[in-house]
């Protein structure tokens, strides 16, 4: 059992932010990795990444948009309630290095993941850009913790109610052209979005990663419905990832993949409001 | 004579018994009841006396009430009503007077006697007499659910013995002086003792015999290859059938824990020192009890949510009950052993880290990493691995869904690919998930199949069609994604290969189609690379399983040990604990010697 310490309502509470006691996984979790959690015994696995850690009181942060059955389950428990089980830390750490300038690219709740990894690139020396964007104003999630870690900060949104109007693509294209001394892109988004970066970059001819999210159940390899195909090679998720090189990974596929259970999940929705 | 020999042969019960004098048969077959029919005279009075036509069960049902250890006065034939008293031998127990029939064993006549006195199992049979009637008694099948019904359920489908089947099968037993069973046994369990003791209807006692070498004997009773390993060294089987060891096995170990008759083992000689087992499956749980017995403290590290391993997330549930496994587990928690779950060793605690607060450590983490064939289609929507399909099924509890969250793979027309153990369970959980067809296909012919004959023989009842010698090229897919049919080519049988089997060829321009809606890869696991990430200096062989020392199972890391899957490569639960046995003797011999 693990304890709710804090839990924070963002974006219209469609993004719940739980702090959770944890102390084993947040002595080990490091930037890129993610945890598996099931709410009660008849819950489904769902992988959700670790937003931020803590050590010293044993807590790890995690930040996730209410999409089905068990993250609605999810937003109707309180502080203090228990979840049944959370394994991790799970999956390869984010190589992070002193490579000089690198372009941190985060859309939706994405910027939640993005967040460690753009933490974890500072702390190593890294001059870090972030890019972060989001449907309107209130859905933008996490502003001042990446406002804080980065050197400098570009904000999207689809409609212009905040910041730059449009998509993250195009101030990263400005970026692109105009600084020569970019290193690397870490895109974390909506599959869309990462694959948008990606054909970006690939015309730049700059080394760019993605954290991928596909369907899991263990997420210690057993199961294999994470498969993805990165460079034409079937590679599972959960343990040769979740970070890959974007350049090589076949976004179609895994759009297709991630589709595959939404209607299940609709029945599943309709038997627990019955 | 000789024309009435013919006449006996052509009886077939268990003990064909016939008059001495008339001929005829005491036999008597009334719905499955097998029953010798007497007249007898008792206290004056003329009675109907009933026997079991079994050697060692001599159950009797009488007209009128006999009590143990009271006389019959006579006993007479039904048909030419003469007395079968021989007034020449006298009970060789009790002295009491005898009668004599004649009964027919392998095709020999041979005088059987029967003590008048009511409880008296004397028979006056000489050993090879005795032994000839034994090999007459046929093995016996457990009753099992109707295979119309079990389709629709995810209930176990044999039933297990009746305690009349399991003394019947008991009987069976030669008791050999050099048992070749027990060397067939991984863990050497004693099968001789065991069966002796369930003679005497001590069926607690067998049990705790079993239990001295495996701890979770109802476990292994049901999936156990025992054909392959205790049975196969069975001296019945040279010419007829082997004992059912792992049926009777399975008896006792249920007889065991429904009578509630499970007794934790008190532990008198407590070592201070600690034992860190990684995987609770089947290995990791004999090295915890085995350890935890001689007085180590254990604790056992699992990644998933839920104890057993393979156990709980690979066989089913109609193969094997969860709440069996349950239980085995429970017995080791009272033994004193420690479980962590949600633990992925290699991520949250490193083999380095787990020496630090351990003194030794065994791993058995199993082959779980799901192979696939890498052929196009494959990842199209409702393309499984067998992992998890059955994951899904068995640890998530899918085919409880919705009630369960976890979504459950459905299909009318569903493909398995192979043609081991986990494609028959594959196979029978699509059935019972209300598929109307569900094909095997597998590349070599019937003769190569890996599953258990038992599993392959189930699953054609149920209705899975068979499609050997075939193997898949290609899936096709619909504008959604999901998977439509399956292209195959068909195999021919070439040259043996380095396994002995011979290989299979593919024959050109045979490619044909098979719909499907559902397809389901079970062509077998790899070591998975987790552990080895944070075990740089953990040495592996050509296949990536960890090297060990085959005497103790330890491996490259001094007072690291390991077994089971991760070392040999997909092998049975009982294969598993026999490693787990090993390491265990070479980490006490080891850790007192120090």
């Amino acid at each position: 059992m693990f304890q709710i310490v804090r839990k924070q309502e963002m974006a219209k509470g469609t993004i719940i932010r739980f702090d959770i006691s944890a102390p084993k996984i947040a002595a080990k979790i490091k930037a890129g990795q993610f945890v598996i959690l099931r709410v009660n015994e008849t819950g489904e696995r769902i992988p959700l990444t670790v937003a931020d850690k803590d050590e010293f009181s044993g807590i790890i942060t995690i930040i996730f948009q209410v999409v089905g059955k068990t993250t609605a389950l999810l937003r109707s428990l309180k502080d203090g309630d228990t979840i049944k089980d959370v394994v991790g830390p799970l999956g390869k750490p984010a190589e992070v290095q002193k490579l000089g300038t690198v372009i941190m690219v985060g859309g939706g709740t994405g910027i939640a993941i993005l967040h460690s990894i753009a933490k974890a690139f500072k702390e190593a020396g890294n001059f870090v850009i972030g890019i972060i964007g989001a449907k309107e104003k209130e859905l933008l999630i996490m502003e001042s913790e990446m406002k804080a870690i980065c050197d400098e900060l570009v904000i999207t949104t689809d409609d212009g109610s905040y910041g730059q109007i449009g998509f993250v693509t195009q101030p990263l294209q400005k970026y692109l052209e105009e600084r020569h001394d970019i290193k690397m892109v870490y895109a974390i988004g909506p599959i869309i979005m990462m694959k948008n970066v990606c054909n970006l970059t690939k015309k730049f001819d700059i080394p760019t990663m993605v954290s991928l999210n596909p369907v899991m159940i263990d997420g210690t390899g057993m199961c294999g419905g994470c498969r993805v195909k990165v460079d034409n090679k079937v590679q599972f998720c959960c343990v040769d990832g979740p970070d890959f090189d974007g350049h090589k990974v076949d976004f179609d596929e895994l759009e297709k993949r991630n589709s595959l259970y939404l209607k299940d999940e609709k029945i599943s929705l309709l038997f627990s409001i019955k | 004579m000789a024309d009435q020999e013919v006449k006996y042969l052509k009886f077939k019960t268990y003990l064909n018994a016939y008059c001495p004098y008339c001929h005829q048969s005491f036999n008597v077959e009334k719905k499955e009841v097998k029953q010798l029919n007497f007249k007898a005279v008792y206290k004056g009075q003329e009675i109907t006396v009933s026997l079991s036509p079994y050697l060692d069960v001599f159950e009797i049902e009488t007209s009128v009430p006999i009590n143990e250890g009271e006389v019959l006065d006579d006993l007479i034939c039904p048909h030419c009503n003469k007395s079968l008293i021989n007034k020449e031998m006298v009970c060789g127990e009790c002295g009491n007077t005898v009668a004599q029939v004649i009964i027919s064993a392998l095709s020999r006549l041979i005088p059987f006697f029967i003590c008048l006195k009511r409880g008296c199992e004397w028979h006056g049979l000489t050993k090879a007499d005795e032994r000839r009637i034994k090999l007459k008694i046929p093995r016996q099948d457990m009753p099992e659910q109707d295979k119309t019904m079990r389709i629709h359920n995810h209930l176990e489908v044999p039933y297990g013995y009746t305690s009349e089947l399991a003394s019947l099968e008991a009987g069976r037993c030669l008791q050999c002086k050099t048992p070749g069973c027990v060397d067939g046994c991984p863990v050497n369990v004693d099968i001789p003792s065991f069966i002796k003791l369930m003679r005497e209807n001590d069926y607690d006692g067998a049990a705790k015999k079993i239990k001295e070498k495996n701890v979770l004997p109802a476990i292994c009773g049901r999936v156990c290859p025992q054909e392959n390993q205790c049975e196969a060294k069975c001296v019945l089987g040279f010419k007829d059938k082997p004992v059912a060891i792992g049926k009777l096995e399975r008896f006792v170990a249920d007889y065991e824990r429904k009578m509630d008759l499970v007794r934790i083992p008190v532990i008198k000689n407590k070592i201070n020192k600690r034992i860190a087992v990684v995987g609770s499956g089947p290995g990791g749980l004999t090295v915890a009890a085995d350890m935890a017995q001689l007085g180590y403290s254990v604790t056992v590290f699992e990644a998933s949510h839920e104890l057993g391993g393979v156990l709980t997330y690979g066989i089913p549930e109609f193969r094997l009950p969860k709440s069996i496994v349950q239980f085995e587990i429970s017995y080791l928690k009272e033994l004193g052993v420690r479980f962590e779950l949600n633990h992925v060793i290699g991520n949250i605690l490193t083999i380095d880290e787990l020496l630090e607060h351990f003194d030794a450590v065994y791993i058995g983490v199993g082959a779980g990493l799901p192979l696939f064939m890498g052929i196009e289609g494959e990842s199209l929507g409702n393309v499984f691995s067998s992992n998890e399909y059955l994951t899904r099924m068995n640890l998530m509890k899918a085919y409880k869904f919705p009630e369960y969250d976890t979504p459950m793979p459905r299909g009318n027309k569903v493909v398995v690919i192979g043609g081991g153990n986990v494609a028959m369970d594959s196979a029978r959980t699509a059935i019972r998930t209300g598929s109307t067809e569900v094909t095997v296909i597998y590349r070599r012919s019937p003769n190569e199949l890996p599953a258990r004959l038992e599993e392959v023989h189930h699953a054609e009842e149920e209705g899975v069609r068979f499609r050997l010698l075939t193997s898949p090229v290609r899936y096709i897919g619909t504008d959604y994604n999901m998977v439509k049919s399956v292209e195959c080519i068909r195999m021919e049988l070439g040259e043996p290969d380095a396994s002995g089997r011979r290989r299979p060829v593919a024959i050109e321009n045979s490619n044909f189609i098979i719909e499907c809606d559902l397809a389901i890869v079970a062509i077998g696991t790899g070591p998975n690379p987790i552990i080895f990430r944070t075990a740089p200096n953990l040495k592996r062989n050509k296949w990536g399983y960890i090297d060990v020392d085959p005497e103790t199972n330890e491996t490259s890391i001094p007072n690291v040990y390991a077994g089971g899957d991760i070392v040999t490569g997909s092998a049975t639960v009982i294969q598993a604990m026999g490693a787990g046995r090993i390491a265990a003797n070479a980490m006490h011999k080891k850790l007192k010697g120090n």
